[in-house]
């Protein structure tokens, strides 16, 4: 069970005073009390958990996320931020005493500058919406979470999100130059620009990917990159995990740095060629696809380099695609893997761990192990050049504790990861599905000192607490935890 | 390297530095946080009670070429990692410079915390990123006291806030690294750079923004000005005699060599000013991107200031005339416009030496001459990298922070290190 704060019992007696001076700050119309319409917004694609917000606010610009964030900060609200709502992690859950502020309105390009190789977008446009606008132009925006046609910048920057392309071309946070963001009491900061270092400390670079922890993003400057002149993709299929693991081993140990490496393993094989007819070799024991994208003198040279590679290491089948039609149905099969995946569950939950790709046959074993101790069903699809692994879980919600096993099955999972080396999550986020095992990936020491950032920015926790954290200590605790140590001048230490 | 007349503390390892570092926030006393002090005049003047030498968190440990992963002690020299990465064809893809000689210290002598601390970057930072793109995880203390760890050593890693990145470019001001994992990335098999002789700085910058904006994917792109060719060392001033004395705008393009003649061929396709350029080869191309990297044709000044300037790329080479305008001063640009070196003539600093307004405009070491160009050219930021004691005292050596930002700053610096005793004021006052 999901032990979210406990409501503040003073906030919850006051809402119909907050929803009036909500209302008075940003317009009736931007404020939603009423419960019906609140329910569009109880949960995010982490759809298992469910909490009706205290009230749902709809800012528009800069000055009325200050507005409401100085108010509920002089009150002592908590706040959720909620961008796309598409969080896999629970990222942008309600409480029932907080204020969800849904940033669907920041829903406008404000700027695209091609000389300078960016675009200044509001937060609430989607991923997708950046690609649409500077596409006529030869320009892109390169990660491409799979959520993309709904997910927001704002969001992405939140979650620090990835997508198959990332081997080459990084996560959100390498793909940003400048934001704007409100601080708890109200602040606006602006952080970089259109230049390519941020001066001072790197905040960006924390902020992205904190979770709506530290405060709410309002304008974000991403680089926008010229479209490679031509992508091409091999398919390939092995007798066995190990030698498909050691072909993506075997083409990065060559210099190749491949636009994407994407492996399926037989289930996920199977599920996917059922689902979408792509031609996959259904006897294969896993499956990869290599994007190779660039100038056309580049991925011509390296698309042979590849193809040679997977031959020498008994690849069993090996198709490079010879169409722009071709690419795209590789694609098809994987691209439709988790509702494939969904089609035979009935019902399924997708982990994200990430691993030192050399232990995947060994993490692939052993998830299949864990299959058989929980008595239900995995299919993997792995972002192999990354080493971020998502297993699907396959389970039926109807039967009593399957949700429940199907939980402790993907919580033995991320203990897996995190035992060979791996995280708890590539690209998903912690948020509250998460929150929880933190403790197997950190000491007690390691999430204090996250949680002094936090203190730096949040010092009473009104920022989406419940999330990232297990605990979340109050500021004034953590001093204690400090070590405290030399209570003489360290007579033994050489000096000179 | 380090301040001389200062004691040398050197733990030997994390317990004895939980000691140093617990006694010395009980007396708050300053330490200066030192790898092997190759870049310890980067930044205002420090006043501390002793050095903090970290030679001990120093060595390997491990190296996973298949993985793309490699992991040191903080202290490692990066000469010892370049030549193990160089063994397996891999390279750190931020290309970083080696700055030491830029205050007159030896080359060849910084270290991988260093290099992350600092985040450092090189000319491929417009394509591949800083040191802040390649940081994976760190073992730090905090000023606090506090051991912890940040990251991972995976490539993709969104477990909780991302600590590593926020001490990239802290000048340790916030916690001692005392070791880092970073990505690593294959080498390019081969290099050429295509050389054009002779444009002026706004049109180089034009043409440099056209060739990134296409698809041939150039991994260097800077421009110098005239008369700077006899500033590098003779071998790298050779290779740009092809620009005979005039300007010399520069591209690289890496990769496999099928893949270079292809591009530099679509290139000269595209773009028919570049069908006139020299096309140097590896060995000269990889000695000249070197020399641009480590900011070679200004290490011979030790006193004179010098400014690294950010700013948009576009803005580059205006922003690079008006301060030449105003200033006495070299000055060359890296980052397709993107980055601005400028070294101020040392002999116009010397107040008083000099008569007239340029030796006035230089007398803060140009800090009001470059800053203003920062903001004519719609922001960025300008760091004092090198100049007399004196100056970095008078004149904001880091760009100066709005007040919000300020507070901000202050209270991260306050939660990791409470008591200021790590490179305390180095890089803003009471930071």
């Amino acid at each position: 069970m999901l032990m979210m704060p406990e409501p503040d019992a003073g906030t919850m007696a006051r809402r119909e005073t907050i929803v009036a001076d909500l209302r008075a700050l940003l317009g009736a119309d931007a404020v939603i009390a009423e419960e019906e319409r609140r329910r569009a917004y109880e949960c995010d694609a982490l759809a298992a958990y469910r909490q009706l917000p205290l009230v749902v606010v709809l800012p528009e610009d800069t000055a009325e996320v200050a507005a409401v964030l100085r108010y509920c900060h002089e009150n002592r609200i908590r706040i959720v931020p909620r961008g796309g709502g598409t969080s896999l992690s629970g990222g942008s859950l309600p409480l029932a005493d907080g204020v969800l502020v849904a940033m669907g309105r920041f829903n406008r390009i404000l700027g695209i500058d091609y000389d300078n190789r960016l675009a200044v977008v509001q937060p609430g446009v989607t991923n997708l919406g950046i690609t649409k606008a500077v596409e006529e132009q030869g320009f892109y925006y390169a990660p491409d979470p799979s959520s993309q046609i709904a997910c927001s910048i704002g969001g992405n920057v939140a979650e620090n999100s990835g997508g198959v392309h990332c081997l080459k071309y990084g996560l959100t946070a390498n793909n940003l130059l400048g934001i704007e963001m409100v601080l708890i009491d109200g602040t606006v900061i602006r952080l970089g620009g259109a230049h390519l270092d941020a001066d001072g400390y790197d905040l960006m670079g924390v902020i992205t990917g904190s979770e709506g922890l530290l405060g709410i993003i309002t304008e974000v400057t991403v680089r926008i990159l010229p479209q490679p002149a031509t992508a091409r993709a091999l398919l390939m299929g092995f007798p066995s995990v190990e030698a498909g693991g050691n072909c993506v081993g075997a083409i990065i140990a060559a210099g190749i740095i491949p636009a994407g490496i994407e492996m399926m393993d037989h289930p996920a094989i199977l599920a996917a060629e059922d689902f979408v007819r792509a031609g996959y070799p259904t006897d294969a024991e896993s499956l990869l696809i290599v994007e190779l994208d660039g100038p056309e003198g580049e991925v011509a040279e390296l698309t042979k380099r590849v193809y040679d590679i997977a031959r020498g290491l008994g690849a069993t089948t090996l198709r490079a695609s010879e169409s722009e039609e071709e690419r795209l149905r590789f694609w098809a099969g994987r691209k439709a893997a988790f509702p494939a995946v969904g089609a035979i569950g009935p019902d399924y939950i997708c982990m994200d761990g990430t691993i030192p790709r050399g232990r995947l046959a060994e993490v692939l074993r052993r998830t299949s192990e864990l299959a058989g101790k929980h008595r239900l069903r995995v299919a993997n699809v792995f972002h192999a050049g990354d080493g971020n692994l998502h297993p699907l879980i396959l389970f039926d919600a109807n039967a009593p504790g399957e949700l429940e096993r199907a939980e402790a099955f993907g919580a033995d999972i991320l203990r897996l990861c995190v035992e060979v080396g791996g995280v708890l999550t590539g690209e998903h986020g912690v948020g509250v599905e998460k929150r929880d095992l933190m403790g197997e990936q950190f000491t007690e020491a390691d999430l204090a000192q996250q949680q002094a950032l936090k203190c730096a920015f949040d010092p009473e926790g009104l920022l989406n607490p419940g999330k990232v954290f297990p605990t979340l200590h109050r500021c004034a605790e953590l001093g204690r935890i400090v070590v405290r140590g030399g209570v003489l001048p360290f007579p033994d230490l050489p000096r000179f | 390297m380090s301040d001389e007349q200062l004691p040398s503390i050197i733990p030997r390892d994390e317990t004895e530095l939980v000691q140093v570092l617990g006694y010395c926030q009980e007396r708050r006393r300053g330490l200066a946080v030192l790898g092997r002090g190759s870049k310890a005049g980067w930044g205002r003047p420090l006043k501390v009670y002793a050095n903090l030498m970290l030679n001990a968190f120093a060595g390997l440990r491990f190296y996973e070429p298949e993985e793309l992963v490699l992991s040191a002690g903080a202290a490692t020299p990066m000469r010892e990692l370049q030549a193990l990465l160089d063994q397996k064809g891999q390279m750190f893809a931020f290309e970083p410079p080696d700055l030491g000689p830029v205050w007159g210290h030896d080359g060849e002598n910084g270290t991988i915390g260093g290099a992350i601390a600092c985040n450092l970057a090189g000319p491929r930072r417009f394509k591949a990123g800083a040191a802040r793109d390649h940081i994976l995880g760190i073992r730090a203390m905090s000023g606090g006291g506090v051991l912890y760890k940040g990251g991972g050593r995976v490539m993709k890693n969104v477990t909780g806030f991302d600590l590593p990145k926020l001490l990239c470019g802290s000048h340790g001001t916030l916690s001692v690294l005392t070791e880092v994992t970073v990505k690593v990335l294959p080498r390019p098999e081969t290099e050429r750079t295509l050389l054009l002789a002779g444009l002026g700085a706004r049109e180089a910058v034009r043409l440099l923004t056209q060739a990134l904006n296409g698809p041939d994917e150039p991994s260097g792109a800077a421009h110098l000005p005239a008369g700077l060719a006899p500033m590098f060392d003779f071998l790298v001033a050779d290779t740009l005699a092809p620009a005979n004395g005039r300007s010399a705008t520069l591209l690289r393009i890496e990769g496999a060599p099928a893949s270079v003649s292809w591009r530099i061929d679509s290139l000269r396709r595209r773009l028919p000013d570049f069908a006139a350029a020299e096309v140097l080869e590896a060995e000269p191309s990889r000695a000249l991107w070197a020399a641009i990297r480590d900011v070679s044709p200004f290490v011979r000044r030790p006193a004179a200031p010098l400014w690294r300037v950010s700013l948009a790329p576009s803005a580059g080479g205006a922003a690079a005339l008006a301060i030449a305008r105003a200033l006495p001063c070299h000055w060359f640009l890296d980052w397709a416009g993107g980055l601005l070196w400028v070294q101020v003539a040392g002999e116009a600093v010397a107040a008083g030496a000099v008569a007239g307004a340029d030796a006035g405009a230089a007398a803060d070491g140009g800090a009001g001459v470059v800053r203003a160009a920062v903001a004519a050219a719609g922001g960025g930021h300008a760091t004092l990298l090198r100049a007399p004691e004196a100056i970095r005292r008078a004149v904001p050596v880091f760009e100066p922070q709005p007040e919000g930002l300020a507070a901000l700053t202050r209270r991260v610096k306050e939660q990791f290190d409470p008591n200021r005793i790590l490179n305390p004021g180095r890089m803003y006052a009471g930071v």
